[in-house]
C-alpha cells in the first residue's frame, strides 16, 4: 500500500471489494434446514390436530377469556405504573415517613409470590364479611365513652366489592406496583443531578420538576423494562385461575380437559400469547420512539466531542486510508 | 437586616458565611458585597469553594453559619424576634425565580428544543401565557444569536450554542441577579468568545452578575470587582486591574502567576 494517492483516486467514491463472510452462509444453510424439519414436523405430526385448534381456539369462552386477559393486563399495568411512580417518588423523598412507607410496600409485595397473593385476595372475604367506610375506630371510641354511636356512612358486602375480577386485578396490580416502583426509581436515579439543579435554580417546585423535567427523561430508561413487565403480565394473568377468575388459558385448558385434546389447546395457548405479545411489542416500539426525543444524537458530551473531532479530522484520515 | 442607609441595598451581601459538608469546612467566613448593576468576578484555585458559595446564594446549598442577603432579604431563612426560621420549600423556590444561574455543564433539558428550554420556566413557574412566552423566548434567543436554531434539541447544538441557550433560559425569568459558574470551562477554546460576548452584552445592559471564571481578560475588562478566593475565604478583593496588576497577597500572586 502506498502512503500517498493521486488526486483522482482520493476524490473518487470508494469502490472496494466487501469483506466475505463464509461462516454466515454455512450458518444460514443450517438454520434453513432445521426450520424446514420443524415445519415438516408441525404439519405432519398428528398430535397437533390443526383442524381441532382452528375450530376451538376462537370459541366463545376462549374469546371471552382472551378479553379478560387483555382487560386484566391493561388495568393491572395502568394501576401498577401509576402507583409505581408514586411509590418511587415517595421512596426518593426526603420525608422519612414517605420513603419508609414506600420501602415497606416494595419489601412486602416483592416478597410474596403472585400466586400466593392472588389466592390471598381471592379469600379476603374471610377477613371481613362486610366493608364499612366511616370514622376509624368509631365503635371503640363509642364504647370508651359509653355511647352507642355508629360513624359509618357506607357498608358493602364483601362479595359485592371483592368480586373475583377485583381480587384478581388487585393481586396483579399491587404486586406490579412494587416492581414498577423499582424500575421508576432506577429511571429517576439515572437522570443527571444537574437537571434537577437547573430546574430548581429556575424556581420549580419538587413536584413540577419531577413531572416536567425528570420523569420525561427517565421514561427512556423506564419504557423498555416496562415493556418486559407488560409482557410478563400478559402471561401472569394465567395465575388468576387461582382466585378463581376465568381468562384465556383457563378456558383453553378447560376445553382441552373436556375433550381430552390437551396438547392442541396448549399449542393454541402459545399462539394466542404470541399474538398478544407481538401486538404489545409494536406499542412499545412507538413509545420508545416517543420518549427518545432529543437524544437521537447522543447527549453524552464526551461522545459529542469525539463526534465533532472526528468530523473535523475526517478529510485527512480519508486520504490516508485510501 | 442591613440598616437602611442612603446608599442602595447591595444585591448580594455576605457576612462571615460558613458552610461545611459533614466535617469538611468548605467556606470559612466569606464576606463580600455586590452592588446592583455591577459585575463581580470570582477567581481562585480548584476546591477553594467558589461553586459552593455561588450555590449558597440561590440556596442550592444551605449555609451553616453567618448571614447571606439577596436584595435585602435573608437567603433561606426568615428572622423574627432574634430567631431564625427556615423557609418553606415554596418560599425558597419563589426567591430562586429572581436569580438566574448558568452552569459549567449547561444542564439544558435534553428532551426540549432550545425554545422549549427557554419557555419552560416562564410558563410553568410564572404561569405566563404560552404564546407570549414563545414570543419573548424567540427574542431572547435572537439576542444570544440563536434565533434560527430555536427548534433544535440541545444534542444538536455546539457547546457554545448550548451555553448561550442556557443564558437565554435564565434571562427568560427576568432575574435581578445572574450567577455564572465557570460558564466557559467546558467549551472548546474557539467557542469561549461567543459566550463571553453575550455576557459582556448583559453587563453593559446593567445586569448584576457574579461570575466564577478563569478568563482573566474578561474579569479585567468587564468586572467591577475581582475577588480572589482560596481555601474557603476571600483572600483579596478590589478593582480587577489593581488585583491583577499588583496583587497584595502572596497567595494571590502565586495563583495569578499560574493563570496569566
Ligand atoms: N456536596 C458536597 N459534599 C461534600 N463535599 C463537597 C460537596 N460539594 C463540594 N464539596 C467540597 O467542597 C470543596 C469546594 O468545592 P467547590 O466546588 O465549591 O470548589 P470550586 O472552587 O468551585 O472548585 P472548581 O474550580 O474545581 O470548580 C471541595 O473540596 C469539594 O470536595
Ligand atoms: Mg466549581
Amino acid at each position: 500500500m502506498s502512503a500517498t494517492s493521486t488526486d483522482d483516486e482520493a476524490a473518487a467514491e470508494i469502490r472496494a471489494v466487501p469483506v466475505r463472510h463464509p461462516g454466515r452462509w454455512v450458518a444460514s444453510a443450517l438454520v434453513v434446514l432445521l426450520s424446514a424439519m420443524f415445519v415438516h414436523m408441525l404439519v405432519t405430526n398428528e398430535a397437533f390436530q390443526w383442524g381441532f385448534i382452528r375450530d376451538n381456539a376462537f370459541s366463545a369462552p376462549v374469546l371471552s377469556g382472551a378479553k379478560n386477559t387483555l382487560i386484566l393486563t391493561v388495568l393491572a399495568m395502568v394501576i401498577g405504573v401509576a402507583l409505581g411512580i408514586v411509590l418511587a417518588v415517595m421512596r426518593l423523598s426526603p420525608n422519612p415517613v414517605l420513603s419508609g412507607g414506600a420501602w415497606i410496600y416494595v419489601w412486602f409485595f416483592r416478597a410474596v409470590p403472585r400466586v400466593v397473593l392472588l389466592i390471598l385476595f381471592g379469600n379476603l372475604g374471610v377477613l371481613y364479611a362486610q366493608y364499612d367506610l366511616g370514622v376509624p375506630f368509631d365503635r371503640q371510641i363509642a364504647d370508651l365513652f359509653g355511647l352507642s354511636l355508629d360513624g359509618r356512612f357506607l357498608s358493602v358486602d364483601a362479595n359485592t366489592i371483592l368480586t373475583a375480577f377485583v381480587a384478581a386485578l388487585l393481586g396483579l396490580a399491587l404486586s406490579e406496583a412494587a416492581y414498577m416502583a423499582e424500575i421508576v426509581r432506577a429511571g429517576i436515579s439515572s437522570i443527571d443531578e444537574g437537571q434537577t439543579e437547573a430546574a430548581q435554580a429556575l424556581g420549580m417546585s419538587r413536584g413540577r420538576l419531577m413531572r416536567r423535567i425528570v420523569l420525561p427523561q427517565a421514561m427512556r430508561v423506564i419504557v423498555p423494562p416496562t415493556g418486559n413487565e407488560t409482557i410478563a403480565m400478559v402471561k401472569d394473568t394465567a395465575l388468576v385461575a387461582f382466585v378463581p377468575y376465568y381468562e384465556l388459558f383457563f378456558q383453553l385448558q378447560a376445553i382441552g380437559s373436556r375433550t381430552f385434546q390437551l396438547f392442541p389447546m396448549l399449542v393454541a395457548a402459545c399462539l394466542w400469547y404470541l399474538a398478544i405479545t407481538s401486538v404489545l411489542m409494536v406499542g412499545q416500539h412507538f413509545l420508545e420512539r416517543r420518549f427518545s426525543r432529543g437524544t437521537r444524537r447522543s447527549t453524552d458530551r464526551g461522545n459529542r466531542r469525539a463526534l465533532l473531532a472526528n468530523r473535523t479530522k475526517a478529510p485527512e484520515n480519508g486520504s490516508e486510508d485510501a | 437586616m442591613p440598616e437602611a442607609t442612603e446608599t442602595p441595598t447591595p444585591m448580594v451581601k455576605a457576612e462571615r458565611v460558613r458552610k461545611h459538608f459533614g466535617r469538611v469546612e468548605v467556606l470559612k467566613g466569606v464576606d463580600l458585597e455586590v452592588m446592583p448593576r455591577t459585575v463581580m468576578c470570582v477567581v481562585g484555585p480548584s476546591g477553594s469553594g467558589k461553586s459552593t458559595f455561588l450555590r449558597c446564594i440561590n440556596h442550592l446549598e444551605q449555609i451553616s453559619g453567618g448571614r447571606l442577603w439577596v436584595d435585602g432579604e435573608l437567603v433561606g431563612y426568615r428572622q423574627r424576634g432574634g430567631k431564625l426560621y427556615e423557609l418553606k420549600e415554596k418560599e425558597v423556590a419563589q426567591h430562586r425565580r429572581d436569580i438566574g444561574m448558568v452552569f459549567q455543564r449547561f444542564n439544558l433539558f435534553p428532551h426540549m428544543t432550545a425554545l422549549g428550554n427557554v419557555v419552560e420556566a416562564p410558563v410553568q413557574v410564572r404561569g405566563a401565557n404560552r404564546a407570549d412566552a414563545r414570543r419573548r423566548g424567540l427574542e431572547l434567543l435572537e439576542r444570544v444569536g440563536l434565533g434560527e436554531r430555536c427548534d433544535m434539541y440541545p444534542s444538536q447544538l455546539s457547546g457554545g450554542q448550548q451555553q448561550r441557550v442556557a443564558i437565554a433560559r435564565a434571562l427568560a425569568m427576568d432575574p435581578k441577579l445572574m450567577l455564572f459558574d465557570e460558564p466557559t470551562s467546558a467549551l472548546d477554546p474557539e467557542l469561549v468568545g461567543e459566550v463571553l460576548d453575550v455576557m459582556r452584552g448583559l453587563a453593559e445592559a446593567g445586569m448584576t452578575m457574579i461570575v466564577v471564571t478563569h478568563e482573566m481578560g474578561f474579569a479585567r475588562e468587564v468586572g467591577d470587582q475581582l475577588v480572589f478566593m482560596d481555601d474557603g475565604v476571600v483572600v483579596e478583593a478590589g478593582n480587577p486591574r489593581d488585583v491583577i496588576n499588583s496583587p497584595q497577597h502572596e497567595r494571590t500572586q502565586a495563583f495569578l502567576s499560574k493563570v496569566l
